[in-house]
């Protein structure tokens, strides 16, 4: 506490403030009470730098209150405080000591409005005021914020900040901040050689953007210093960005392997074309969005579990319509191919709009457990958790369903009907049986597909038109019947699309990949990997 | 206006409609009723955004209907259903005209459906009333725009960004999807920009297909492009469905509404319904209405809707308020006029004004397109916007934009006897073409 304090000290004497040191309670009462009557954002703003420039540490709580909007004003007297909500009425917290301070109705309160502008203006503040914070997640985020704001009167209180660090991180971050501060300053040249040298090592986007303005703002040798250091940074990050591609196409390898693997079983090996394929990760989506509705209503503290409860839940609702549609319709069209491709197209015109009249055509809201929420940076490499998971996802269920395939009975009989089925049949295998429950695996793992992809895209009665085209992309591109030419079509797919997609532009990427897909089935008709056997033959 | 269609998907999809699997009201042969055309997509990838505009305007006749209906007449609706399909949408048109005998019909989102059934409106002399923003370069005598025009939107929001308030942006990012609204509005908006002094290479644009939900390369590619140590915005035409990946997304990478603000023009209170809007507090919208605006009127238009449709947390957009504009104008050019027949309510109709929601009064003008207040707001928490600027008078719309050569000199004046909706000022002469 006694180091909070002296550094709250220095902060206010260093910054050169016009208030008497250490601001009294009712002092700061009186600025605080002064946003009840602000009437616009400029008078707010006025208000949060006369805060700010108190250097009590006090302020942070109604500063932060405000940035996250939970800063009210009692209609009856115009008394600051900082709301929760709780149920219908809002409950009251002091602003300066947050102690309980009664409840209030939603119509006898106003919020106190904040924009951008006023939210950066309250950020700059914070960072300085929390540069002494306890937490070194406080005091990263500060530095951070120093750095993007650079401000000559931040030297100081840097200067002091640098000399209490222990954390040896932290520090690498405050020194970075202090370089910042120097280039804007007036401090001599050699000092500002140094802090380029220092901004230079950090080489991420923010310092090229603090170097490009520096750039352009200064002469003489620290012009040019800025130069090569954007141009050194430049051509590492030219590595990292080709990286991060690779990454990005990988990731994007894994979104359509989930969509299309599925469908290499019910397509690859069963050969049904199966339009309503769509559809199944569609309802397996839709079942995500219940299961997570009834855990919101019934059981909140399991919402960071809803997904692997919709998993299994998932699997069984696409399953049970797999079936019924194989048994009630697709059985009757086997050796067919145009009457299934319309009748599968139907069923999913009619799945889509069964979904629509029940839940209403609107998007559905399916929240993010927190472990699937951020991202995190290898070196300038960002990877989002969310797709961290789904490539984890999407092999892990790859390796489950081959492993279904290759060792257990029911994949052999599976594999046995689909390479001669009079012959499978005459070995007492029920090939009527083994056709309806791979369909309704097929089925499942798109459902399955579904609870992966509520996470990355809306959940709506379209979800399933989006990836029905990708689907069979992948399959015909990797070789029907062949799991392994899946995997390989989705990830190489995945990633000459997101090689693409920067210098030709999402649209043209697309369409030059349609155009290589169909040259090289023009090539090699059967795919990448095909299927020797009797059922090529027949 | 998304989703990949194929050929045999339109082929199906009409052929399912046609063959009556799909809702269709009959129409009942009676003298004493006048009949409203509703043409909006129920099924199909339009219906997410459309169905709640079929709703609306349930509601709106259901009203009328109690107050007394129109020159002593129950007003009767006759709902079609386009299915998302453009050419059907042509079709309903003739349908509810011809078969129906529609006094006038309200309908279409997207520009191409609406495009598709300009023809038989002019061939068969109805009116239409169209609520949804769109790019502009159009007047049609048998059309009534009650939607933002660019300068009722995209102009004033970009001018907000400009502004101090809205951060003194100086670096842009056009990002749209891939169709003629986005194309046009951000040659507009780019021709605008440049006349404001923006260098080339200040400005991005970039287009993605419908529907697209991979947006790792294009938010990377934002963050890069905002990293050239000057204030950067981006302004998005991007549409319907592709939006919500598109917001996980710059959540996901940590792009802050602070740092670079999203300014949209396609997300309105019924696409944030879908999402959890924590990591969006702050990024922008501008619209001529919102939900959150606090005035009577509005407030009880929001309380008859959660009563039509019985249920307390279904939200109401721009896109329903310019329904509720266009049909109370509709009813009093009819009660003016003294009559439905569409000839003599297209002539009533100019110079009709009728209140707003947020407080003042619209006026539909000689262009066909009518007066508004622009917004801008910022999302909340709540999935609501928060007012944070507004014009401060009413803007009008201008249907050929100022900013674009082939455009700058045309007017239109649906008035006699000019009656030109193309009016080409530098030749003195009637038709002139526009960009599209």
């Amino acid at each position: 506490m006694i180091l909070i304090r002296a550094i709250g000290l220095m902060l206010l004497l260093l910054l050169g403030m016009l208030l008497p040191s250490n601001a009294s309670e009712s002092d700061l009462r009186a600025v605080v009470a002064k946003l009840a009557t602000a009437s616009n954002f400029s008078a707010i703003e006025a208000v949060v730098r006369e805060l700010a420039a108190t250097g009590d540490t006090a302020v942070e709580r109604p500063l932060a209150a405000l940035a996250e909007g939970s800063l009210y004003v009692r209609k009856a007297d115009s008394v600051v405080f900082v709301g929760k909500e709780s149920g219908d009425s809002i409950e009251l917290l002091d602003a300066l000591t947050g102690e309980k301070s009664g409840e209030a109705a939603k119509a006898d309160i106003t919020k106190i409005k904040v924009n951008n502008t006023l939210r950066r203006v309250i950020r700059d503040a914070l960072g300085t005021l929390t540069l002494g914070s306890k937490d070194p997640a406080v005091r990263i985020a500060a530095a951070d914020t120093m750095f993007k704001t650079p401000d000559a009167a931040n030297i100081e209180p840097l200067d002091t900040a640098i000399a209490n660090e222990s954390a040896a991180g932290v520090r690498a971050l405050l020194e970075q901040a202090r370089a910042a501060s120097v280039l804007v300053s007036d401090r001599p040249e050699a000092d500002k050689l140094a802090a380029i040298a220092l901004i230079g090592a950090r080489g991420d986007r923010d310092a090229v953007s603090l170097l490009t303005s520096v750039e352009a703002s200064s002469e003489g040798a620290v012009k040019d210093a800025a130069t090569a250091a954007i141009s050194n940074i430049n051509s590492t990050l030219a590595l990292w960005d080709a990286g991060q591609n690779i990454w990005y196409g990988i990731s994007l390898g894994s979104v359509l392997l989930l969509a299309a693997i599925g469908l290499a079983i019910t397509f690859g090996v069963m050969g049904v074309i199966n339009m309503a394929h769509g559809e199944m990760v569609m309802l397996g989506a839709y079942t995500t969005f219940v299961v997570q509705e009834v855990i919101r209503n019934s059981f909140p503290g399991l919402f960071d579990w809803s997904l692997v409860i919709a998993l299994p839940l998932a699997f069984l609702v696409a399953a049970l319509v797999g079936l019924i549609i194989e048994r009630g319709l697709i059985r009757f069209l086997y050796g067919r191919p145009l009457e299934t491709l319309l009748a599968t197209w139907g069923v999913s015109l009619i799945l889509q709009q069964a979904v629509r009249t029940i839940f209403g055509p609107t998007n559905q809201e399916v929240g993010n457990p927190s472990w699937m929420s951020g991202s995190f940076a290898i070196g300038q490499l960002s990877v989002t958790w969310n797709r961290l998971w789904i490539l984890a996802f999407a092999l892990g269920v790859f390796a489950v369903l081959l492993y279904v395939m290759k060792r257990t009975p029911w994949g052999l009989q599976m594999r046995a009907v689909t390479a001669n089925r009079r012959m499978a049949a005459s070995m007492g295998i029920r090939t009527p049986w083994v056709d309806a429950l791979t369909f309704a695996l097929g089925s499942g793992i798109a459902g399955i597909a579904g609870v992966a992809l509520s996470q990355i895209d809306n959940v709506s009665p379209n979800l399933g038109r989006g990836y029905i085209i990708d689907s069979f992309m992948v399959v015909v591109f990797g070789g029907v019947g062949n799991l392994w030419g899946t995997l390989v079509g989705a990830f190489s797919l995945g990633i000459v699309n997101k090689f693409l997609e920067p210098y030709a532009g999402a649209v043209l990427g697309k369409i030059v990949v349609l155009v290589l897909i169909i040259l090289f089935i023009q090539k090699r008709p059967r795919g990448l990997f095909a299927l020797k056997g009797r059922s090529v033959e027949a | 206006m998304r989703g990949s269609f194929s050929t045999i998907a339109k082929m199906f999809s009409a052929g399912v409609v046609t063959a009556g699997l799909l809702m269709s009201v009959p129409a009942k042969a009676a003298d004493d009723t006048i009949k409203v055309g509703i043409l909006h997509s129920l099924s199909g990838t339009m219906a997410i955004s459309e169905t709640t505009l079929k709703d609306a305007m349930l509601m709106l006749i259901e009203e009328q209907n109690a107050k007394g209906g129109l020159l002593g007449k129950k007003l009767e609706a006759v709902v079609v259903d386009p299915a998302s399909n453009w050419p059907l949408f042509a079709e309903k048109a003739r349908e509810l005209i011809s078969k129906d005998k529609v006094a006038a019909v309200f309908g279409c989102w997207t520009s191409v459906s609406r495009k598709s059934v300009l023809p038989v409106f002019s061939e068969l002399d109805n009116i239409l009333f169209y609520p949804v923003q769109y790019e502009g370069e159009e007047s049609e005598r048998n059309v009534f725009y009650t939607g933002a025009a660019p300068n009722q939107q995209a102009i004033p929001a970009v001018d907000y960004l400009m502004s101090e308030d809205g951060g003194s942006v100086k670096r842009w990012v056009l990002e749209g999807t891939d169709y003629v609204y986005p194309r046009t509005t951000n040659k507009i908006l780019e021709a605008y920009l440049k006349a404001k002094g923006v260098a080339a290479e200040d400005i991005m644009v970039n287009y993605t297909p419908f529907g697209f939900s991979d947006w790792q390369t294009e938010v990377s590619a934002i963050k890069k492009f905002g990293s050239a140590g000057k204030k950067t915005a981006v302004v998005s035409t991007v549409n319907g469905d592709a939006n919500v990946p598109f917001y996980k997304e710059l959540g996901n990478q940590g792009i802050k509404a602070e740092d670079i603000p999203v300014m949209a023009f396609s997300v309105g209170e019924e696409e944030l319904a879908g999402l959890d809007t924590a990591p969006l507090v702050g990024h922008l919208a501008a619209w001529n209405y919102f939900e959150s605006v606090d005035t009577p009127e509005n407030a009880k238009f929001i309380a008859d809707w959660h009563k039509f449709i019985k249920n307390d947390k279904r939200t109401t957009n721009d896109p329903m308020e310019a329904h509720y504009i266009g049909f109370n104008m509709w009813v009093k050019a009819v009660e003016k006029a003294g009559t439905t027949d569409p000839d003599k309510v297209i002539d009533a109709m100019v110079g009709v004004s009728v209140p707003n929601l947020t407080g003042g009064y619209s006026t539909m003008m000689p262009n066909h397109h009518i007066t508004k207040p622009v917004l801008i707001g910022e999302i909340q928490a709540d999935g609501q916007f928060e007012t944070v600027s507004q014009t401060p008078g009413l803007v009008m719309g201008d249907e050929w934009s100022d900013y674009l050569p082939d455009s700058k000199d045309l007017i239109s004046d649906w008035r006699a006897p000019l009656s030109c909706g193309n009016f080409n000022v530098a030749t003195g002469k009637c038709g002139g073409k526009g960009t599209n």
